[in-house]
Formats: C-alpha cells, structure tokens, sequence
C-alpha cells in the first residue's frame, strides 16, 4: 500500500466529489472522475486477478483498451456485465465489482500451487492433451472453472439499446490532439463532421500530459479552446464514450455509444437506451486512432505494480494516483522522459534504466536536471516480488548486441513501468483489407501517412508513426490539408493553428523486445508477451522449435494475442521475438490479421431495437383473434402464427387432432388459408409466362377454372407447387407453399426481367389482400348455400376445380372448389378486412353441421391421407416430379422448353434407382414412424447398412386407424409395383429409436385411392 | 456492406435493400433439347467464380424490384459501376465480355 493521491494540474479528478464502491464485497472508496482501475490502484490494490494458465498473481497493466489483467464482473443479477477492463469502466457511486479470475479464490488460487499446472502446461498443451477428443468432455468443466473469466447473465437484459444512421462528409476517429486538429480544419472548411473519441472526453494522450505545450498553450488551455469551438460549429458534431470499432467496405464505421453506463444504476432512465450502436458511412475517413505503449518483455514481468509506463504516468497526470513512492521505469525510447520528470515532482523517486547507451541529449538534461537517477545502457533482468512488486535486478546491456555483459545494480522499487515503444492503432485501416508495413527506425507498424487515397481513409498522427506531437500535428497539417485540397475547399484552415510545441526532437529508439538475462530462453525466469494468456518469451520460442512458421498458426498453438484485448499489448512484441527465434526480419513474419470487433461489442448493442417480434416480425391472419378466442394452440410456420389444433378442455393434442380429422372426413371442418403466398399476375402474356414457369399446362385453362402446377427449377427439381386459378384470359391468381412465397414471386420477376422482357406480365404479391377460410368435408357445400349467394353451388355447375365469383355472408368473394383433403372442399377468400367476419359467419352458419376449425396438424394428417406432397418436407431439392409419381402434371407436349424440362434427360435424373415416393404401412399398425428414419434392407444392424431412403412424413390416421407414411426410397416405385410385390422387394425396415421396424411399401395414396370423394 | 447505386432507382443506397443475383449474362439456352449434357451441365452449373473483375446482377428487393448489372472487383470489393441489364451487356460486350 504505497500508492498515494496526488494533486496535479489539469487533472481530470474532482476531489470534492467522493464516490463508494466494492471490489470483491470490500467497500471502498475513489473521486469522480476516477476509472475503476485508478480508484483501485488509489486504495493500494494490487492483486486482483490470477493468471490464466499458470494462477500468477497480476495487477493493473494499462489504462485503457489495452489493459490484459483487470477484467471485471461489473454489477449483479441482470445487469451484470462480464469481462469489462477496469481501465475502462467509470466510477460511479455504488459501483460492485468482482474479478473474474482466481478459483476457487483471487487469495488462493489453485493452479499457483508448486506450479502443478505450469509443468505441464506448455505451448500447445490442450491440442497435444485433447488430441484424444475423448478426453476433453472429462477435463473440460474443471479447465473453463479453473481458466477463470466472467459469467454471462443469466436472466434476460433489462436495457435496451439502438441504432443511429449517420452519414458524414468527414468522419474523424480518435479526439486526440490530431483527431481534434483534423475536425477543427474540416468543420471550419463548412463540412458536415463527425469525431468520435473512445473516452469521456476528448484529448487522448494529451490528458496525461499536462506539460505539453502546443503554439504557446498548456495542453488544458489549448484542449479547452478546440473543443470550444468544434462544439459551436452546427456542422460539427463530436461523440465522446463512442468506440469505432470496425470499418467496412465503403467506408462503413460502426461505433458503440456508452449512454449508462458510466451512471449508478438507480440513475439511469428507463426510457434512455443503454448503448447506442452508430453506423456511419462518410465520404472521407481519417483515421487518428493514435498509438499504444508496449512493454518490454523481461523476467517476472507480470508482477503487480509493474505496467506501462505511459499507465504509471497516465494515472499519476490524468486521475492524481502515483502509484508507487519509489519508481522503477525501463525504456527503450524517448517516450517516458516526460513521465520521470512529471514524477519526481509528485514527489517520487525515479530510477530510469534506459537500454540505450546514448541517449536523447535533450531529454537526458531535462532528466538529470529534474532529479531522475538516470542508468544507461542496463536491462531488467529480472523483475522481484510476489504480490506486489519490490525491486528488480538490472544487467548491463552490450551496446550494439541484445546480449548481456556484465552485472547490474539490484533496485528496489514499490512501481515500475517499461516502455517498449508505441504501437500504432493500425486495426481500423486493416480491417476491410489493409495492411500495416514495418517501419524499422521507429520500430512499428505502421500505416502509409498518405492513407488509402482510393477509398477516402486518410490517417493522421500516431497511427502514422508520428509519435512526436509536433511531427504529428503538422503531418495532420499536410494530410487534411490534402483532403481538403480534393474537395476544392481552402486549405489555409489548418495552417492557421500553431501547433509548436516545446518537445525535444525524438531519436530513434533501441531495437530491443524481450530484455537479455544471460540464459537461454526458457531456463530464466518466465517473462510475458501475453499477460491474459499467459504467452511467454519460452512458448513463442518453443512454437517455432516444433517447427511452426507462420505468424498466424504461431498465434493459435501458443494463444498469443486472443484475449479480449486482442493483443494490443502482447501482439508487437510476439512478432519480434517469433522474427528473433525463426532468425528473419519481422516484415518476414508479418502479423496477425486484424478483424472487428477492435474492443467486445455486446450482443444486445448489435442486436439493436431487431430483437424477439422486430427481428422477425410474427405475422398473423385476419383470422387469428377467431382461433384465439376458440383455444387454438399455435405453432410458427416461416413468419407466420397458425391455428396448431383446437383442443377441447381436457383434449391433449391426439385427441384434438383425431376429432378434428373425423369431422372433416365425416362432416364438416373449416380451416384458416389465409397464409398460402397469393401472387396476381395480368397481362396478355400470363398464359405463356405459366407455361413456361410450371411443368404442365396452361393452354387450355379457361376463365372459372383452377389448376394445380409444379414449379420446377432448372435443374428439373420441385421447387414449389399450388394451384392457379383463372380469372380471365389475362388475368390470373397463383398461389405457392406459405412458406416459398417471398422466393416464387422473385424468382418469376428474375425469369421475367432476366430471359423474357418482352412478355407483357406484371405481377404482385396480394397474400396479405386477401383472408382465405377452407370448408372441407361432406358437409361444407350445406354450409356454404346457409351464407353464398350469387353462386350455384350444385355438382354439375360448379365442379371440382372451378371458381366461381359470388357473395359470401353478404361480402364479394371468390370460391375455389378445390380440395386438399380428398374431401368435397371450397375455398372462400374475401377482402383480408372481413376475414374475421366471414370466419365467424362461416361458423355460425356450419354449427348446426358440427362445423369444427382444424389446424395445421389435421391438415398434414389429411393431406398425408391422400399422398398430397408438402415441398420442403416430402422433397428437399432433389425430387423430380417422375420421383414424386407425378407425370400427369408434367406436359412434355409444349412447344416452350418450360424451365426444367432439359433436365430430365440428364442421365443422373434419367438413371435408375433414384430416390422416390411411396407411401409405406409398418407391420405393427399402432407403430408411429419418427420422420427422418432411415429406411434400410434388413433388420439386421451391422454396419455396413446402405440406406435406401428416409420417411418423410408420418402420422396416425384416425380414419385408418393405423399409422401411415409417407417416405423416399430408392426405386421405390418398382419396389411398390405388381413385380416388386411378387419379388419381395417391397419388404424393408424403417430404423427409429434404435430399432428396425418392418414395413411394407404401397401406394401414398392410403384414403379413397380413386379420388371420388372431391367430385361429389 | 456495399452500397450499390440503382440505374432504375437513380439513388446510392446501402446493400440491405439488395439480393445477390448471381453471375450475370449467363443466357438460357434458346433450344436446350438440342443440347447435349455436357453444353447444358455448364449452362447449369458452371460459374466463374474469379478474383478480380465479376460482372454480376443484383436485385433492388425492398425498393424497385429490378434487376441489375454490377461490375464488382471480388478481391478488394471496389465497384466500377452499374448498370440496367441492357446497358450493362454493352458495357461487358464493349469490354470483350471480359472479366
Ligand atoms: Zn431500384
């Protein structure tokens, strides 16, 4: 416990607004202002995670997106949110943390024991171990316990969440000082500007750095005035906790909004969404997303109160912590001098140990002069401490050579903090297909300063390799005033900012990763490239010793870079030490590929308003509060809700089903259509254009009568089926399988559009138009005559397959007798407006009948009855109508080649023993066969079995009293013919619920095999 | 996500209003029957499939409903314009019928 508060000018802590919180049920107490990482590190908490394989005690790393350690169970019940990193979350009052790591305890952390585990937990230990997969189910629950993490929630998320469509001119990412620059010189060009910064204010780097100076201003003043006047241009508009974390093609950015979360829960409105999701499609991008601090990679390297040393400073500058009194840092580069001065006059004491022999001049005055003790030319070694870190022993470094030459000073220290170099935010540019190139002075990957001129991204500061602040503003300069140039607007916009600053002039940093301790990899202590994963100097080595190459396959046998900080630390310095071990440049590695997410998006934020009935919206007939009102249970069929069955009280859905099929083949039934796809075609070519589309034939089909049509596709396969109906020569009305609707229609506007222009038809959906009630069985014509006039409905004048126009409970309808039951059937469909009434006019009129509503379940057992095929389930894309036994409804006669016809000359659709439909009778009549059962030659089991075909639909006929079938089986119209009977062959097994069933194959057509019933 | 400019329409738009269309200028066969398996497995089967230049056709599905012509760059998705189903066969014949 030897952090302390300290008051620093411009920082972002208001020490008159004290806030309560609770780490891992521990009150505690921080400012506003302060992440939960600062308040942590403020009250001396060290420890507060477990590493992932090997239980180490770790601390806070970072202090942004970065961070690999501190990741945090935020909240309880259903507000909790897993895995968030501290360095992320904003204190507020009554905050509740826990770790996420650490089992059964953060204290006593059972892997950490004699290292148990790290023995036998190498590289690539879980594909060497489970390569038996047997093994895995066993050690799994115990692994994933042990590994740590968050837990989801488990009850369903209270908040809500939706999206923005945003277009812009100039989209900028990143509020640093160049992002700030470029929206300044944008938005005073009159463009229509959108910045957006990840945090809670604007500023970046320069909130940790309250001594820069830019064009005579102290960062805080000059942020102040920028800000100022970005805010007071209308067509500027910033967005501050919103996190751009993909871009896609066209310059597509998706970024998240944090509206909440950063209040206490009892202060957030209900009626506000919890994150907001913007997707922003900009003329121009520029990308000012900066660059991140690595460390360096030296022995016990993941001891809490060892982190970057831009954190330390971060926390010391922008939320008043130092964190320790005694400062250890480490360096390679120019980049922490500020932060030892910044330091020492908080009050610390500061050892700087800079693997450079010479050093920055400049700075190197400024250090001395301040009071840092300055050792050069020396590494860590190592670093000591358990819990907490207390010192660490230094190694004198040959000044050319990463090796050792000599000892070193041990030094005590309560706080240390390394500094590899800055790696530049490059993952945005690379995620619709860029790539970073190496840039080996400043030592980073890097993106071109001329961006992708072709695509508009242009890229600014950091991100660049511009890590001083004045190199980066005036390259901004250039970049926007390039942008700026393209638009024909005035360039002098930018140029009007003074952004000098008083910064030394950077010299190149050391080429220096993983710091020398004198043994060979693996036999020092453990130093860490991946702190979540516990990826070590030793692993990557080791990965290449067995032999692995590329980067990408480097990364998944030793996990290097796949926490949820996505290797924003870890991933530099693995391709660095990979380049070392392999003996190649890191150009020659390459790196990972960078994909969004760039930080984890919840689920709920992608999801947006699009969950439960506006992600698929539920459809309902006009029909549905009738079947609501009679009981109806109801199953989903595509978007739409259908009436399941009816039950009566006490009914279970046997029972329902068993009377529902009695009634209609006995008496009367009725049943809601509405949802079969209704397409309306006119024009004086429709004849044709039906030829052409269906197998049989349209010819001849006069006004007042139906026809049933297969739709095939141009492989010769059923694709959809349904009857026509027409209306007059020109005019027309088809219908297909409720759910091919959506795909018919466009697939009759592609053939149109694409093939045959120059046939005048027009078509349009009309499904919604129109309510459609099925009156099916003896009794329905008694029924309809109680409710239609206008129409005779006698045998001779309106037959089976006629439609006839006319009056149905005083409303205009259209009647199709047709039937998909075998029973005598009429279809009423009227104005989908009255479909309620006329559903309750039907039933009034058909309750002396004992009219009964039936569902979809009585339907399938009807149709199944008749061997009435239902595309999609008794063919899937490869049924012929010849397979289905359905040549009547094929004219090959047509003068057109309709669509599919070629094709059956193929000689695999021509072949024998093709998969066809047969109905099928299992010897035990009370056995029901699961849909999907195999249908093989023997009873006996063992393998090999070739399967002939499976069952397609199977049911229990109430008026057979018996099971039926429905199946395709190979050759199956022979196996069922005269011959095959004679031969046996029509003799098979059905294997279902692990056993084989015997069964005989008949024809599908198991009720009224003649089809009397219809024509009465 | 693209966004696709519709000849019909006259307006840029974002590619949830679209449905992919397939290759484009695969015309039907006029007389198949004369065809034997292998002309007519081509017509069928056979695409492209090329990285680089595609010229394929793209439908306006939730606006105008029609079809067009896109002449898309498979490997970076960069498109180089599109075009009625007329208007783009000249554009491809112009260009050899080249990918
Ligand atoms: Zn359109």
């Amino acid at each position: 416990m030897t952090s302390f508060r300290v008051r620093r000018p411009g920082a972002r802590i208001d020490f008159e607004k004290p806030l309560s919180f609770s780490f891992d049920g521990q009150p505690y107490s921080g400012f506003a202002g302060d992440t939960l990482a600062s308040a942590l590190l403020a009250n001396g908490v060290r420890m507060l995670a477990r590493s992932f394989k090997y239980g180490r005690p770790r601390g806070i790393v970072g202090s942004g997106p970065e961070e690999p350690n501190a990741l945090m169970q935020i909240e309880t019940g259903a507000h909790t949110i897993p895995n968030l990193k501290a360095t992320q979350v904003e204190l507020y009052d009554g905050l509740t943390a826990r770790r996420t790591t650490g089992y059964p305890t953060l204290e006593f952390d059972l892997k950490s024991i004699g290292g148990v585990f790290a023995r036998f937990m190498p590289a690539g230990f879980y594909y060497k171990t489970f390569q038996n997969q047997k093994l895995w189910p066993k050690f799994e629950h115990i692994i994933r316990q042990a590994a740590g993490y968050g837990s989801a929630p488990a009850e369903p998320d209270p908040e809500t969440y939706d999206h923005s469509h945003r277009h812009a001119q100039v989209l900028v990412v990143g509020g640093g000082a160049s992002g700030l620059l470029a929206a300044l010189a944008a938005g005073r060009a009159g463009l229509k500007v959108v910045l957006l910064d990840e945090q809670k204010e604007c500023g970046g780097w320069l909130l940790s750095s309250p001594y820069s100076i830019i064009g005579g201003k102290a960062a805080d003043a000059w942020l102040k005035i920028v800000i100022g006047e970005l805010q007071s241009m209308p067509n500027v508009e910033v967005l501050t906790r919103t996190s751009a974390f993909a871009l896609h093609d066209m310059n597509l950015v998706l970024a998240v909004e944090q509206l909440q979360d950063h209040l206490p829960l009892a202060e957030r409105a209900v009626n506000r969404p919890r994150q907001r999701l913007h997707r922003i499609r900009a003329e121009s991008v520029v990308l000012a997303t900066g660059a991140i601090e690595r460390p360096l990679v030296f022995g016990n390297n993941d001891v809490p109160g060892i982190m970057t040393a831009s954190a330390l400073t971060t926390y010391l500058n922008r939320y008043g912590v130092a964190v320790g009194k005694r400062v250890l840092l480490h360096t390679s580069n120019d980049h922490v001098y500020q932060g030892a001065c910044d330091l020492i006059r908080a009050g610390c004491e500061v050892v700087l140990a800079d693997a450079r022999a010479r050093v920055n001049p400049a700075w190197e005055k400024r250090a001395r002069a301040a009071g840092v003790d300055l050792r050069l030319g020396y590494g860590i070694s190592f670093a000591r401490g358990g819990r907490e870190v207390n010192g660490a022993q230094l190694v004198k470094l040959d000044a050319g050579q990463n090796v050792v030459t000599g000892t070193g000073p041990s030094i005590d220290c309560d706080a240390l903090g390394s500094s590899g170099g800055l790696s530049p935010t490059v993952h945005l540019y690379c995620h619709d297909g860029g790539r970073p190139h190496w840039d080996e002075e400043k030592l980073a990957f890097v993106v071109p300063a001329t961006g992708r001129a072709k695509s508009r991204i242009y890229c600014v500061g950091a991100v660049t390799g511009e890590f001083g602040l004045q190199q980066a503003l005036e390259q901004t300069q250039r970049t926007i005033g390039d942008l700026l140039a393209s638009l024909g607007k005035p360039t002098d916009t930018t140029s009007a900012v003074d952004v000098r600053t008083d910064e030394p002039q950077t010299v190149p940093p050391r080429r220096i990763f993983r710091i020398p301790d004198g043994k060979r990899e693996g036999h020092g202590k453990k130093a860490f490239v991946d702190f979540q994963n516990d990826v070590s100097a030793a692993d990557i080595h080791l990965a290449v010793r067995e032999n692995y190459r590329s980067i990408e396959h480097i990364k998944r046998y030793t996990a290097l870079g796949f926490g949820t900080d996505q290797g924003k630390l870890s991933n530099v310095n693995g391709f660095a030490i990979a380049a070392d071990a392999r003996g190649v440049s890191i150009p020659e590695v390459g790196t990972t590929t960078y994909r969004p997410a760039y930080s984890p998006v919840t689920f709920g934020t992608l999801a947006g308003l699009h969950a439960d009935e506006t992600f698929e919206p539920r459809r309902y007939s006009a029909m549905h509060a009738c079947h609501v009102a009679r009981g109806a249970e109801f199953e989903p069929v595509g978007q739409w809700l259908r009436p399941w069955y009816f039950p009566l009280p006490g009914e279970d859905m046997h029972a329902a089903v068993r009377r529902e099929c009695l009634a209609a083949r006995r008496g009367v039934g009725i049943m809601d259509a509405s949802t079969l796809g209704k397409i309306d075609l006119r024009g004086k070519d429709v004849r044709e254009f039906l030829g052409r589309v269906y197998a049989n034939d349209w010819a001849k089909l006069a006004p007042g009568k139906c026809r049933y049509g297969l739709m095939l596709d141009e492989n010769g396969m059923v694709m959809d089926d349904g009857v026509t109906a027409c209306i007059t020569d020109d005019h027309f009305v088809m219908t297909t399988t409720t759910g091919g609707a959506a795909r018919v229609l466009s697939w009759l506007e592609k053939w149109h559009q694409t093939e045959w222009p120059d046939l005048d038809v027009y078509m349009t959906s009309v499904t919604d138009h129109w309510a459609t009630a099925a009156i099916v069985g003896p009794k329905s014509r008694e029924v309809l005559a109680k409710v239609c006039a206008g129409i005779d409905l006698s045998s001779s004048a309106f037959k089976f397959m006629d439609w006839r126009e006319g009056t149905v409970a005083g409303i205009p309808a259209r009647v199709f007798r047709i039937s998909f039951s075998g029973e005598l059937a009429f279809e009423v469909n009227v104005d989908a407006n009255y479909g309620h009434y006329v559903w309750e006019a039907l039933m009034d009129a058909g309750g002396e009948f004992g009219i009964t509503p039936y569902g979809t379940e009585t339907m399938h057992v009807l149709r199944a009855e008749k061997g009435f095929i239902i595309v999609g389930q008794d063919t899937d894309g490869s049924m012929t109508p010849l397979d289905l036994d359905m040549a009547w409804a094929v004219s090959m006669k047509k003068p057109f080649s309709f669509i599919g016809k070629r094709s059956f000359a193929r000689s695999d659709t021509a072949g024998p023993n093709r998969k066809q439909l047969v109905g099928l009778l299992t010897e035990d009549p009370e056995i029901v066969l699961a849909e999907g059962a195999q249908i093989i030659e023997r009873a006996d089991t063992a393998p090999p079995v070739p399967m002939l075909g499976h069952v397609t639909s199977s049911y229990y006929s109430p008026e057979l009293k018996r099971s039926i079938a429905l199946a395709v089986v190979r050759d199956g119209i022979n196996r069922r013919s005269e011959e095959g009977r004679k031969a046996g062959r029509n003799v098979l097994y059905a294997h279902a619920g692990g056993k084989a069933h015997k069964v005989r194959l008949v024809s599908p057509v198991f009720v009224d095999p003649k089809g009397e019933r219809q024509n009465v | 996500m693209f966004v696709f400019f519709c000849p019909h329409c006259g307006e840029n738009r974002e590619e949830e209003e679209f449905g992919y269309g397939g290759e484009a200028f695969i015309p039907r066969p006029s007389a198949p029957e004369t065809l034997d398996d292998d002309a007519w497995g081509d017509y069928l089967f056979m695409r492209k499939n090329p990285k680089g230049w595609h010229w394929e056709m793209w439908s306006h599905n939730t606006g105008c409903r029609k079809f067009f012509v896109v002449k898309r760059n498979t490997a970076t998705n960069a498109i180089a314009g599109s075009w009625t189903l007329s208007d783009g066969r000249k554009a491809y014949d112009a260009e050899g019928g080249a990918t």
